[in-house]
C-alpha cells in the first residue's frame, strides 16, 4: 500500500511540472503587453523596458520558464502586477469564501443527491424514481446564474432572509461573513446533486442486482439493511468519485456563481487577472487550484482503500 | 405416529409478470422434505427447481413473482406448521436466516466483497440469536472451524476476494449453518466448484447433515451427485414435478420417460459404439410451449393423441409418483 502511495505521489509531481509548463506557455501566448498595459497610453517605450526588465519580461521565455519554476518550488508565486503584494497573499485572501462556498455546496449536493439516489433506486420505476429523475434532470439543465438571480430575488430581496450578495466586511465575524454563503451554497448544491443522483442510482441499481444481495436477503436481515449496509457499501466506489470530482472543481472557483454574488474568491481574482493581463496571479491561481485538484483525486484514492479491501492489496 | 415432514409444499404454483405478460415457471410441484433427509431436486435449466426454493425463501423477485395457489407448509422448530406462502414478509424474515438457509450455486459472488467474512457471519448470529458483537465473532470463528477452514482465527478477518472458489462455498455453508437451521435449501452448490473441491463440499453439507439432523433440499441437474447425496429424488420439466422416489429405485426403474431419457444422457450408461467408445446420447427437442396435456409429450417417444389434449396429474403410489398417463405400459 505504501508503495502505491508512493507511486501516485511521484505521479502528481510530474502531473503539477506538466501544469505548470501548460499554464506558463499558454498565458503567454494570449495576445498583449503586460508592461504596456500597466503603464497605460501614455508611457514611452523607455519605460516599457525599464518595468519589462524588473519584472524578467525581457528575458528568454525558457529562462523565464526555469526562473519561475526555481520561484513556485520554494512556494513562492511571484509579486501581482496590478494589486501590488505577493500572489500567495492575493490567493489567501480570497480563498476563504471559495473553500467555504465549495464544501457547502459540496455537502449539500452529497446530502441531497445521495439519499435522493439511493431511494430513486430501490423503488426503481415507481412514482417516486419518476419524480426524482425528473428533478435531477431538472437540476442538471438549470443554468447556476438564472437560479441564483431567481434565490436572490426570492429569499434575500423579497424575504430579507439572507444577504442579497458580497462576502460582508472583512472585519465582521466569523459567522457573518459565512451567513453570506448559504445562497450561493444552495444553489450550486442544487446544479450539482443532479450528477450525484444520476452516479448513486447507477451504482446502486447495478449492486442492488448482484449475487450478494440475495445473499443478504436470505440471512433474514431486515431490508434497510440490505440496501444501506451490504448494497451502498459496495455502491460507494463511483459515488465518491463523483463527489469527489464535484468538490475539486468548485474548490477551482465557481466563477458564474461567485460573479452573480459578488463574492470576492478565487474564481472572481482569476476572472479580473485576465482583463488586467496579471500573468503571475493567473499562473499562480491555476498551480493552487490545479494542485488541490490532484490533491483531491488523490484524497479519493486513499478513500477507496478505506471503502473496498479490494484495493488495499 | 410419524411425525409430519418438515417442509411439504404442496401443488405449488408461482408466476411472474413480465412486460410480455404473464409467465408460470413453476406449475405444480408438489414435493417433501423429512427432518435428517436429503431430497434432491432435479431438472434442467428453467425447469423451475431455482424458482421453487426461492419461494420456499420468500425471496421471489418482487413485485414481479407470486405465488398463485397451492401451499409451502413448513414444521417450525416450535413443532407449530406455518404456510409460508402465506406468511406476511416479516414473520418469513424471522425464518429466513435461522430456520431456513440457504446456499447459492456461485461462490465467487455470493459474498459482500466489502464486509470481511467474520462480519458477514456474525450478521446473522446477530440479527437471530441475540448475541453480542463479541460473542457473534465467536460463533463466526467456531463455524469457520466446523466447515474445516484451516486457522479459522485468522481468517474471519479476511475478505472474500482472499479466498478460493471452495474456501468461499465453505464460508457460505458456515453462514447458512450459523444459526442451526433445520432446512437447508442447496440450490447447485457445487455446479460451479472443481470436481475435487465438488466432492469435498458434498462430504462435508453431508457430514453436516447427519450431525444436526437438518432437512436438506438439494437443486442440481447433476445426477451423478444426486446418486451420491440423495436419499429422495424430484425431477421437475417444465415447471412441473413429473417424478418422485427414493434415489435407489429412481435409477433402478424409472417411470417417467423423460426421467428415462436424463439417465440414458449420463455417460456411464451411454451404450458402447462399433468402436468401443460410449456414445452420450440427448434428448431430441426442446422445451415447447405449454399446452393443456403432458409438457414433455413432443419429446416422448412414447407420447399417444392422449397424452397431448388432457391434463396429467402427479400419480401416487407408496413412496414413488409420477405424473405419466402410460407409466404402466412403458414399463411393462
Amino acid at each position: 500500500m505504501w508503495l502505491t502511495l508512493g507511486r501516485r505521489i511521484g505521479g502528481l509531481l510530474i502531473v503539477m511540472f506538466l501544469v505548470a509548463a501548460m499554464v506558463f506557455f499558454l498565458t503567454r501566448l494570449a495576445p498583449g503587453d503586460p508592461a504596456a498595459l500597466m503603464l497605460g497610453d501614455q508611457a514611452t517605450a523607455e519605460d516599457i523596458a525599464h518595468l519589462r526588465q524588473v519584472y524578467g519580461l525581457d528575458k528568454p521565455i525558457l529562462v523565464q520558464f526555469v526562473l519561475w519554476l526555481k520561484e513556485i518550488a520554494t512556494g513562492n508565486l511571484g509579486q501581482s502586477i496590478f494589486l501590488q503584494r505577493p500572489v500567495t497573499q492575493a490567493i489567501a485572501e480570497r480563498a476563504e469564501p471559495t473553500f467555504f462556498l465549495a464544501l457547502f455546496s459540496v455537502s449539500i449536493a452529497a446530502l441531497v443527491g445521495i439519499p435522493a439516489g439511493i431511494v430513486s433506486a430501490v423503488w426503481r420505476g415507481r412514482v417516486v424514481d419518476q419524480i426524482v429523475s425528473g428533478l435531477a434532470m431538472l437540476a442538471a439543465n438549470i443554468p447556476s446564474f438564472w437560479l441564483g438571480l431567481i434565490f436572490i430575488q426570492f429569499f434575500a430581496v423579497r424575504l430579507g432572509w439572507f444577504p442579497v450578495a458580497g462576502y460582508g466586511d472583512p472585519g465582521a465575524p466569523f459567522v457573518e461573513r459565512i451567513a453570506h454563503l448559504a445562497l450561493p451554497a444552495t444553489v450550486l448544491g442544487i446544479v450539482n446533486s443532479a450528477l450525484i443522483i444520476r452516479f448513486t442510482r447507477a451504482s446502486m441499481l447495478d449492486v442492488l442486482s448482484d449475487d450478494y444481495i440475495r445473499t443478504a436477503r436470505s440471512k433474514g436481515i431486515s431490508e434497510i439493511r440490505v440496501v444501506l449496509r451490504h448494497a451502498f457499501g459496495n455502491a460507494l466506489v463511483p459515488i465518491i468519485t463523483v463527489v469527489g470530482l464535484t468538490a475539486a472543481l468548485l474548490v477551482g472557483g465557481a466563477i458564474v456563481t461567485e460573479t452573480v454574488f459578488g463574492l470576492p474568491g478565487i474564481g472572481n481574482l482569476v476572472v479580473s487577472a485576465v482583463l488586467r493581463r496579471d500573468y503571475p496571479v493567473i499562473q499562480g491561481a491555476l498551480i493552487v487550484v490545479a494542485g488541490i485538484y490532484v490533491l483531491i483525486n488523490l484524497l479519493i484514492d486513499i478513500i477507496y482503500t478505506f471503502v473496498d479491501p479490494r484495493v488495499r492489496y | 405416529m410419524i411425525s409430519p415432514p418438515l417442509l411439504a409444499i404442496d401443488d405449488l404454483e408461482v408466476r411472474f409478470r413480465t412486460e410480455e405478460g404473464e409467465s408460470t415457471p413453476v406449475r405444480g410441484v408438489t414435493l417433501s422434505v423429512a427432518a435428517g433427509e436429503t431430497v434432491a431436486l432435479v431438472g434442467e435449466s428453467g425447469s423451475g427447481k431455482s424458482v421453487t426454493s426461492l419461494a420456499v425463501m420468500g425471496l421471489l423477485p418482487r413485485p414481479a413473482g407470486r405465488v398463485a395457489r397451492g401451499r409451502i407448509l413448513f414444521r417450525r422448530r416450535s413443532e407449530q406448521i406455518v404456510d409460508l406462502a402465506a406468511m406476511p414478509s416479516s414473520e418469513m424474515r424471522k425464518l429466513r436466516g435461522s430456520e431456513i438457509a440457504m446456499i447459492f450455486q456461485e461462490p465467487m459472488t455470493s459474498l459482500n466483497p466489502v464486509l470481511s467474512i467474520g462480519e458477514q457471519i456474525a450478521e446473522s448470529v446477530r440479527q437471530h440469536m441475540g448475541l453480542g458483537r463479541a460473542g457473534a465473532v465467536k460463533r463466526a470463528v467456531e463455524m469457520l472451524d466446523l466447515v474445516e477452514i484451516p486457522d479459522a482465527r485468522r481468517r474471519v478477518d479476511e475478505y472474500p476476494h482472499q479466498m478460493s472458489g471452495g474456501m468461499r462455498q465453505r464460508v457460505m455453508i458456515a453462514l447458512a449453518m450459523s444459526c442451526n437451521p433445520s432446512l437447508l435449501i442447496a440450490d447447485e452448490p457445487t455446479t460451479a466448484l472443481d470436481v475435487t473441491i465438488q466432492a469435498q463440499i458434498l462430504a462435508l453439507i453431508d457430514r453436516l447433515r447427519r450431525e444436526v439432523g437438518m432437512g436438506v433440499l438439494f437443486i442440481t441437474h447433476n445426477l451423478g451427485v444426486v446418486a451420491e447425496v440423495a436419499d429422495r429424488v424430484t425431477v421437475m420439466y417444465a415447471g412441473q414435478v413429473v417424478e418422485s422416489s427414493p434415489v435407489k429405485d429412481l435409477f433402478r426403474s424409472p417411470r417417467h420417460p423423460y426421467t428415462s431419457a436424463l439417465l440414458n444422457c449420463l455417460p456411464a450408461r451411454a451404450k458402447r459404439g462399433a468402436d468401443g467408445r460410449r456414445m452420450v446420447q440427448s434428448i431430441p427437442g426442446t422445451v415447447g410451449n405449454v399446452g393443456e396435456g403432458c409438457a414433455f409429450a413432443p419429446r416422448c417417444a412414447h407420447s399417444i393423441e392422449m397424452c397431448r389434449t388432457s391434463s396429467v396429474a402427479l400419480e401416487a403410489d407408496g413412496e414413488r409418483s409420477a405424473r405419466c398417463l402410460r407409466w404402466r405400459e412403458i414399463l411393462a
